[in-house]
């Protein structure tokens, strides 16, 4: 009953899946072609410096179901907005779509995002027409200021990058999670399924991972994995966690007196 | 302006050889321990003498765990295209020393580009173009035009040439240039006055303060490294290279770094390595530099023989040369009579890539664009995404 009516949306779009794959680091195409699959996410990200479509055949690009799986062109790589907003013209003619993951990291070592530089290219691309997502740090009032630029969605960090740290951002996100008005996509630093649950079970609307599942020793059942800890953490979230209690509600050693 | 200059002279060499004689087992244990950040000092102890007899294991597969988290299962692919090999310097370890009766050589435009297409019709994308020191021959213009001509071709455009002054380096990077090499060769001024004998490469100096000078310039990247053999104390000396490391990625915390590991190889002169680092201890050095910095770009030659590349793969390598020339057109015009050195891996890329495959990498011919510098261009329709394949033109030259 739930799945039926619970559909994530993003500028019109229905997704059925909460889980968004990233695409590098997998040690061949057919294996990332798999586990895409079997995740089942329907939306996957492919970094630009990547891609090449004019090869004979491109090592991400041509192991895509693209009938099933949405491409998400990201900017990675470019250092601010104006690198930022020419790659994603060169993605939008490149692979016809005017959707786009905008990340601007001028830090190389922990590829941490520009959260001004952001802003800006957000502003700028969304006026623009692109189906702008932009990955940012977990900074609420950053993330109310690109939705208004107009963000389709925002995608804040669990932790660096990577790093498999899960939800050090975890209090941050609660704040931007409770004040959105566009879906809330936790990317980056989730590094096993049950930190992917947690997140939604905070309320995220979806989840973006790479590295846990490719870098996993078999991507393809860490996929499956991902997958299903996603949707329980998402039924979990509608049917409405308990409260955590650390004390038992029995004793009443303050007020018991009352009673007796 | 200050640079890295100043914090050399303040460092010495023989302090810095003994605390790494003289690390001990709750150092090592301490490095291996820090959760994979454990500073120069650590660093220091990874390199050390007893790190090497009793923990190459346990940093062996710390170093796999890292860069699996960082890089995943991929190497990067790419090819040296030697543009010169005339040189004005005297250098006892190089081919293209000025003694030396080699022929000697500078591409032409159209020979470049008959080395385009040889190397494009293999796959590659990331090309890195070497030359000798020789400005009459190889001038910031030459290399202005070379470099402006193959970003038509490739994705991406390095270069591994003479020092230059950081005005050059601003040029060229609208041109396109990507990354510079510039190995200071060796840290310790003895040896490096040894083996350097004439020619602007004797200034020590210069050499040392380039990577600030890119660094100033906005390089998107530049690759450190020391040539194993012509100092005694190899430890040192790559400890002097993380120093410069370190030093570089908080000051130009908006560049990358790459690290390579060349031994000396045969060549055409007399001299023969002062030290032959063990395949033993360069995997030492390989794992100590993993384990302390996660985000290094650490690069493989074809220096090295197959098997030895292979095995060194897992444990920290990102980035592989395959297939190369070490000689100016090599890949299309010349025999092998003007090479700088003679390599070990004498396989073809497309060799490479299956050995790859088979160790369970993918080969990533392809990590950047040229349209990632558009700044320079005034309209991008020359790009790979730009739909028009490049290949097509190439053929017509060659």
């Amino acid at each position: 009953m739930i799945e039926e009516v619970d559909e994530l949306k993003i500028s019109g779009e229905v997704f059925n899946s909460r889980l968004f794959l990233g695409t590098g680091k997998f040690q061949s195409g057919e294996i990332l072609s798999r586990a895409v699959f079997a995740s089942e996410s329907q939306m996957v990200t492919v970094a630009m410096k990547r891609a090449n479509p004019n090869a004979e055949k491109d090592s991400i690009l041509d192991f895509l179901d693209t009938a099933n799986v949405r491409v998400l062109p990201n900017t990675s790589g470019v250092r601010d907005a104006k690198e930022a907003i020419f790659v994603a013209r060169m993605a939008r003619e490149a692979l016809g779509t005017n959707w786009l993951k905008l990340e601007i990291h001028p830090d190389p070592k922990y590829l941490m995002p520009d959260p001004i530089a952001t802003l800006e290219a957000t502003k700028e691309l969304s006026k623009d027409g692109f189906v702008v997502l932009p990955y940012c740090h977990a900074d609420p009032v950053l993330c109310k200021l690109l939705e208004e630029a107009g963000a389709a969605a925002v995608m804040p960090l669990g932790s660096p990058i990577g790093s498999n740290q899960g939800l050090e951002s975890r209090e941050f996100l609660r704040i931007i999670i409770e004040q959105a008005n566009v879906p809330v996509v936790v990317d980056a630093g989730i590094g096993a399924p049950s930190q992917a649950s947690e997140a939604m079970e905070m309320g995220a609307s979806a989840v973006l991972v790479n590295t846990a599942i490719a870098v996993s020793p078999d991507p393809v059942i860490m996929g499956k994995a991902f997958g299903g800890a996603v949707k329980a953490g998402r039924a979990a979230h509608l049917a409405g966690l308990g409260n955590v209690s650390k004390s038992a509600h029995s004793t009443s050693p303050l007020t018991g007196f009352l009673s007796s | 302006m200050n640079s890295f200059l100043d914090k050399y002279e303040n460092t010495s060499w023989s302090d810095i050889s003994s605390r790494i004689e003289l690390s001990t087992r709750e150092e090592v244990e301490a490095a291996l321990n820090s959760d994979g950040r454990c500073g120069l000092q650590g660093f220091a102890a990874l390199l050390s003498p007893i790190a090497g007899i009793e923990y190459l294991e346990e940093m062996a597969q710390i170093a796999h765990k890292l860069t699996m988290q960082r890089f995943g299962k991929v190497i990067r692919l790419f090819a040296p295209m030697y543009l010169s090999n005339e040189c004005t310097n005297v250098c006892d370890y190089c081919g293209f020393s000025l003694g030396n009766k080699i022929p000697r050589k500078t591409l032409s435009i159209a020979e470049i580009l008959k080395e385009t297409a040889a190397l494009r019709s293999q796959g590659f994308e990331h090309v890195l173009l070497v030359t000798g020191e020789s400005t009459n021959k190889v001038s910031t213009d030459y290399l202005f035009e070379a470099i402006t001509l193959l970003n038509e071709y490739f994705s991406n455009v390095s270069m591994e040439v003479q020092p230059l002054d950081q005005s050059d380096y601003q040029h060229l990077i609208k041109a396109g240039l990507h990354a510079v090499l510039v190995y200071q060769e060796t840290y310790e001024r003895k040896s490096y006055a040894k083996h350097h004998i004439k020619g602007k490469k004797t200034n020590f100096n210069w050499r040392l303060e380039t990577a600030d000078r890119l660094g100033r310039a906005g390089i998107n990247k530049i690759g450190l490294g020391c040539l194993y053999g012509l100092t005694e104390d190899w430890r040192t000396d790559s400890f002097f290279a993380a120093l410069h490391l370190d030093y570089l990625e908080k000051k130009y915390w908006q560049t990358s770094f790459s690290m390579s590991f060349p031994r000396i190889r045969p060549y055409e002169g007399e001299m023969s390595p002062l030290v032959d680092l063990q395949n033993r201890d360069l995997v030492q050095l390989l794992c100590a530099f993993r384990i302390f910095n996660h985000e290094l770009e650490l690069s493989l030659s074809t220096r090295e023989g197959p098997a030895l590349r292979e095995q060194l793969l897992p444990l920290g390598i990102t980035t592989m040369s395959a297939g190369s020339k070490t000689n100016p057109g090599g890949y299309s015009v010349s025999d092998d009579s003007l090479e700088q050195f003679s390599i070990s891996d004498e396989r073809s890329p497309d060799e490479v890539a299956q050995m790859l495959s088979l160790k369970g990498y993918e080969p990533v011919w392809k990590d950047w664009d040229s349209s990632y510098h558009f700044k320079s261009k005034t309209e991008p329709s020359k790009s790979t995404f730009s739909g028009e394949s490049n290949s097509s033109d190439i053929k017509m030259v060659s």
